[in-house]
């Protein structure tokens, strides 16, 4: 067992540091949370940065350490989170890379690194939540084109996404996971109405997206036709695998501002709420370990995010709901004060045990996967 | 960074894990608790060889040389084995007290309020005067309780008591009877390692070793019966409600593992104290999740998970319980 880090990745981090403290300065002021075109160049400029100082590709072709770091280094030093380049850059992305042509690759790929074009992911329907196989967006093949109609719906980014990574029914007789093809539709073609829907947070983070025979060219598939449930579990498990881990180190960030705000309030003289800070401190630093040996473990077994992944994210986003919780409880009455720090987080933070797979799925997938219990109906 | 075990680490685990289940199988097990406070010589003095004790001494004191990594897998081991005695005070004790490395002396500690098996060491550290026995929760471990408030009595001084001799511990293949253990004088005091101010991170560390080894067995022990018991025509692990147990006894298991193996790599006090609270959960919450899977059957005697719940529990009240730990990670966070 061993924590420490190899030379040249301590090199590696120290070229980033240097870096980060150079940049982050010269940043433009974060947009307003409504102001969608605004988040959108505000992301995209910041990929640009990293595509030009040779960071970009660091999700794709880096090693997991690597990649730790790299994520560890940008969020101590308060860089801007993926944002909008989420879905392109740990979704669509590794999709294309791994299971695309090599025309489609040097096609889609380039301008995802070079922060130009922005990726949005059509899974999820109304009647197709967490049963994602039982989706029915329907694609009838129609020349070079599939002819696609049908609804998404908890689009994130789709109104400033230039492509949608999406999952159509091409199959309807064979069995649900067999009938199902992940195609790349731009989001401008003829057919396609967005509408934004507001979060609970105020903001309008996700739509709905209406399709009505939208013309999509067959060349746009990736993967086979009926093979899309297996492309798209390459997606899902990097989703689980390695999206959450800069968060942790954030997290662990906000529990020491807590634990600041609360001694400023003259509040640290209450041992409940400073041994629940204590005790929340245990949790995060158990987090960053698990993050570290499943990293480990991906190194070894040659960068697939295993099923770990679950695991992480079960334990994950049900902490950081009870680090708000406590903050909460640190602010008192202003915890009803949305222009109060973390109660925006808070609401937030709200959609952790539910985006990405809920943790009823999650247990269950460590359950049967993992565990090898029989599988339930 | 390679955060996973060694060959090494793994074979030393697999060792210990064979020889537990050769020398303290199921049958042993469920005899030592028809004999509580009884605790087996030969086991110990092969516990000993085994360098169980002597694992963290530096070679040239006799000892096997390793670090808090391989400690912590040894009494992770343990803890999953429900081994008993009191393996934490008597490892602490290799070197300071004659005897205790090799397994031949018997080493008991006062842990604040707090003494396991009192009465089967030769050898106390810190000053159990006027303990009194508890009907221990635990029937695998014997409890006292000292009645003078923590720190109060002043720690014997002067030269270190030597313990009974190896003519004692008595040699053959049965077990001692109890008077055999028990010094009628009660038990030698040894002065407290005066480095080790309460509660010494390593102490802390290794319990939550112990508690790791019980979280993951109960987690194995639910999964297994939830496999082979039938109800309603299926095994009960095809119910989505004992599906979710179990794979909440294997996230705070395998969230626990990192955490304790991580604190074993650094020493640090904070990363032991979280290491701590993460393992205490780990094992109290696993050990009752695995009694509820279990059903019926996890109420009675002749499951093995009561001996599990109990045990987390004693260990949990180690060190004046988890307020230290909270205490000293909030400290961190403020400071
Ligand atoms: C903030 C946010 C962003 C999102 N972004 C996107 C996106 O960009 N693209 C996209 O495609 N999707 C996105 N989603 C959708 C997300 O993946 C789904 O919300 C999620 O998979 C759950 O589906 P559902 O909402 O239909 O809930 P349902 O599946 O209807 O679940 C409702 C409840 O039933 C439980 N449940 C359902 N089935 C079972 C079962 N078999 N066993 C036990 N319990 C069960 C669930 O756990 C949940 O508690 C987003 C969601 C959120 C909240």
């Amino acid at each position: 067992m061993d924590l420490s880090y190899a030379p040249e990745e301590e090199e590696f981090r120290a070229r980033l540091r240097e870096w980060l403290a150079e940049v982050l300065p010269t940043l433009p002021g974060k947009p307003s949370p409504d102001d969608w075109p605004g988040r959108r160049a505000y992301d995209l400029g910041w990929q640009r940065m990293l595509y030009d100082a040779g960071y970009a590709g660091v999700h794709w072709d880096a090693s997991p350490t690597l990649r730790l770091i790299f994520l560890e280094e940008t969020e101590k030093a308060g860089a801007p989170y993926v944002g909008a380049n989420f879905v392109g850059l740990l979704h669509a992305g590794p999709t294309i890379a791994a299971e695309g042509t090599p025309g489609q690759r040097a096609r889609w790929l380039p301008p995802i690194l070079r922060g130009e074009q922005v990726w949005c992911q059509g899974f999820s329907e109304p009647d197709a939540g967490s049963d994602l196989a039982s989706l029915r967006t329907r694609a009838r093949r129609d020349g070079d084109d599939y002819v696609v109609t049908g609804s998404k719906i908890w689009t994130s980014h789709a109104e400033v996404a230039d492509w949608c990574e999406l999952l159509v029914r091409t199959d309807p007789a064979a069995p649900r996971h067999r009938g199902i093809t992940w195609l790349a539709m731009p989001m401008d073609a003829e057919g396609v109405t967005v509408r934004p829907l507001r979060t609970l947070a105020g903001s309008p983070e996700f739509a709905e997206v209406f399709l009505d025979e939208v013309r999509v060219p067959v060349a746009n598939r990736v993967g086979e036709e009926n093979d899309g449930w297996r492309v798209t579990q390459v997606t899902l498990s990097f989703e689980r695998g390695t999206a959450f881990v800069g968060e942790v180190v954030a997290c662990r960030r906000v529990l020491r501002e807590l634990a600041r705000t609360a001694r400023e309030d003259g509040r640290w003289g209450e041992p409940e709420l400073r041994r629940r800070l204590g005790r929340l401190d245990a949790e995060f630093r158990a987090l960053w370990r698990l993050t570290q040996w499943n990293v480990s473990e991906a190194e070894a077994s040659g960068g697939v995010p295993g099923a770990g992944g679950s695991v992480f994210k079960l334990r994950y986003s049900h902490a950081r709901q009870e680090l708000y919780e406590a903050a909460a409880e640190v602010l008192g009455p202003d915890c009803l004060d949305l222009d109060r720090p973390w109660v925006l987080d808070r609401l937030s933070s709200l959609s952790y045990t539910i985006a990405a797979g809920t943790s009823q799925i999650q247990r269950t997938i460590v359950a049967e996967r993992i565990l090898g219990l029989p599988r339930g109906r | 960074m390679r955060f996973r075990l060694t060959d090494d680490q793994a074979a030393l685990r697999a060792g210990v894990r064979e020889l537990l289940e050769r020398r303290f199988g199921r049958q042993a097990l469920r005899a030592a608790v028809d004999a509580p406070g009884r605790l087996d010589r030969v086991l110990w003095r092969a516990l000993g060889e085994a360098g169980f004790f002597a694992l963290r001494l530096p070679e040239r004191d006799g000892g096997v040389g390793l670090g808090l990594p391989e400690a912590v897998l040894v009494f992770e081991e343990a803890g999953r084995a429900l081994l008993p005695g009191p393996l934490l005070a008597t490892h602490l004790a290799a070197g300071t007290v004659p005897g205790a490395a090799s397994g031949e002396t018997v080493v008991a500690a006062v842990d604040g309020e707090l003494v396991e098996w009192l009465d089967a060491a030769d050898a106390v550290r810190g000053d159990a005067s006027g303990a009194v026995a508890l009907r221990s929760v635990d029937p695998l471990t014997p409890l006292h309780r000292v009645t003078a408030p923590p720190g109060a009595a002043a720690v014997p001084r002067g030269p270190i008591a030597v313990p009974p001799g190896p003519e004692a511990v008595p040699t053959g293949p049965v077990a001692a009877p109890p008077d055999a253990v028990s010094v009628p004088s009660g038990p030698v005091a040894v002065p407290p390692d005066p480095v080790a101010a309460p509660p010494d991170p390593v102490a802390v560390l290794l319990t939550a070793a112990e508690q790791l080894g019980t979280a993951g067995r109960v987690c194995e022990l639910a999964v297994e019966h939830a496999r082979a018991r039938q109800q309603f025509g299926r095994p009960i692990g095809a119910f989505q409600a004992v599906q979710h147990l179990c794979a909440d006894l294997l996230v705070r298991a395998e969230t626990a593992r990192a955490a304790v193996y991580a604190a074993a790599v650094t020493a640090d006090p904070a990363d032991i104290a979280a290491a701590r609270l993460l393992a205490d959960e780990a094992a109290v919450q696993g050990a009752r999740d695995c009694l509820q899977v279990h059903g019926g059957m996890g109420f009675t005697w002749e499951a093995d998970v009561h001996l599990h719940l109990k045990r987390a529990w004693v260990r949990a009240r180690r060190g004046g319980g988890s307020a230290h730990g909270a205490e000293l990670l909030a400290a961190a966070l403020a400071g």
